[in-house]
């Protein structure tokens, strides 16, 4: 008790941070944006709900999950895409996906006509949602397309905080992104890990190993084998900073995801039987040091 | 799914509109919004079937004190009755302080 005074000031760190990740998808673009310049597109009084999810039983949410919204970063024009995790694990419907794919698309119109806005998306996913199956997997492919158009005018930055993480056709979307931002809770992965023991068996990978499972797929080891650009603790203010530098270091000339024969010849040199955290780390790690002026972001940050 | 609706008096108009909550796991989402009529008129769309009685005794202990005339709509996906009644008081709160959503 005597170790607290009432100044604020003496209570540690991690108490008086702000964190990201216990934030709602409204809350997290309103952190995003300038104080004051949050304006929602197509918010929960406009209903636009799942017509899909009713017919199965199932409460839709005002909003379907995805929070789109205007406004400004660090005074320029941008606009974020934010997915709730806490409905329906984040998975991305016919309506939620439309609201992203179609923000995006008139990012890029606006971007087109010289007039440039920058976009985050929050990535809090576990990809598609099963049960709009190929109306959700259609409209990822949108997200993808838009992300992929947008990328040559701005950078299209993405965040993946946790504790979701992104899985699923969403992880693809995310790795289009031109820089990505992950916490160290946060997880990049085709199929999620209970998805992988259900299917090959617990020998292959036992999804109560939480330890294993980060050291696999958690921002942590993406960062450090340069499939993600930046790992930032869990706090709002450093994820706006870390947002702002991603817009700040420009497009690069060639995209991660462009560099296709640089990634070939790196999972050429991958021996599937002694493959560890530890040697994927060795070599994308090394090779990036090598491959300076590449496609890889991950210099420009450091 | 279950859909309810109730029908409560009113004595005052609603300042402002909003959202508070989400769908998830033991939460809900409450939309409230200035009535068209000096009525308040709740919907209630939740997850668990058979507790109209309890939604009743939750909404009429809540409307004891409060008397706006506010059309609500709720989204339940297993909300305990305390957190029902946690979410009906932030979305008042958030309403009577004028601090209402743009959306």
């Amino acid at each position: 008790m005597s170790t607290y005074t009432s100044d604020s000031n003496a209570a540690p760190a991690f108490v008086a941070r702000q964190s990201f990740i216990e934030l709602t998808a409204r809350e997290r673009a309103r952190h995003l944006l300038d104080s004051g310049t949050f304006r929602e597109l197509l918010g929960p009084f406009d209903r636009l709900t799942s017509p899909w999810l009713p017919l199965q039983g199932i409460v839709c949410q005002a909003d379907d999950g995805a929070v789109v919204a205007r406004g400004t970063i660090g005074g320029a024009p941008a606009l974020v895409c934010a997915i709730e995790s806490a409905f329906q694990g984040g998975s991305i419907g016919e309506v939620s996906g439309s609201k992203i794919a179609g923000a995006l698309e008139l990012a890029l119109r606006d971007c087109e006509r010289g007039k440039i806005v920058h976009p985050v998306i929050v990535f809090e996913t576990g990809g598609v949602r099963l049960q709009e199956a190929n109306l959700g997997l259609a409209v990822i492919a949108e997200i993808q397309a838009a992300i992929v158009a947008l990328r040559r005018h701005v950078p299209v930055v993405g965040v993946i905080a946790g504790m979701v993480g992104c899985f699923g056709g969403m992880s693809l979307a995310a790795a289009l992104c031109t820089r990505l931002i992950m916490t160290r809770q946060g997880r990049l992965g085709m199929n999620g890990p209970e998805v992988i023991e259900q299917e090959a068996g617990i020998d292959e990978l036992d999804a109560s190993d939480r330890r294993r499972i980060w050291q696999l797929i958690g921002g942590e080891q993406r960062t450090a084998c340069g499939l993600a650009d930046r790992l930032v603790e869990d706090n709002a203010e450093a994820i706006v900073a870390a947002v702002r530098d991603a817009f700040a270091g420009g497009v690069p000339s060639v995209h991660r995801t462009e560099a296709v024969d640089h990634y070939l010849a790196l999972l050429a040199q991958v021996d599937p039987s002694a493959i560890t955290p530890e040697s994927m780390r060795g070599l994308f790690a090394a090779e990036q040091r090598d491959a300076a002026g590449s496609a890889v972001t991950i210099k420009e940050f450091e | 799914m279950e859909h309810l609706t109730f029908d409560f008096p009113a004595r005052r108009t609603v300042p402002a509109r909003v959202h508070v909550g989400v769908v998830g796991s033991g939460d809900l989402e409450v939309l409230l919004a200035p009535s068209d009529t000096m009525q308040a008129h709740v919907v209630v769309k939740t997850s668990v079937d058979g507790y109209a009685h309890i939604w009743k005794s939750v909404l009429e202990r809540f409307f004891t004190r409060y008397d706006g005339a506010a059309s609500i709509e709720i989204n339940d996906f297993g909300a305990t009755p305390g957190v029902v009644a946690l979410r009906l008081a932030e979305a008042v709160e958030r309403s009577d302080s004028g601090a209402g959503d743009n959306a």
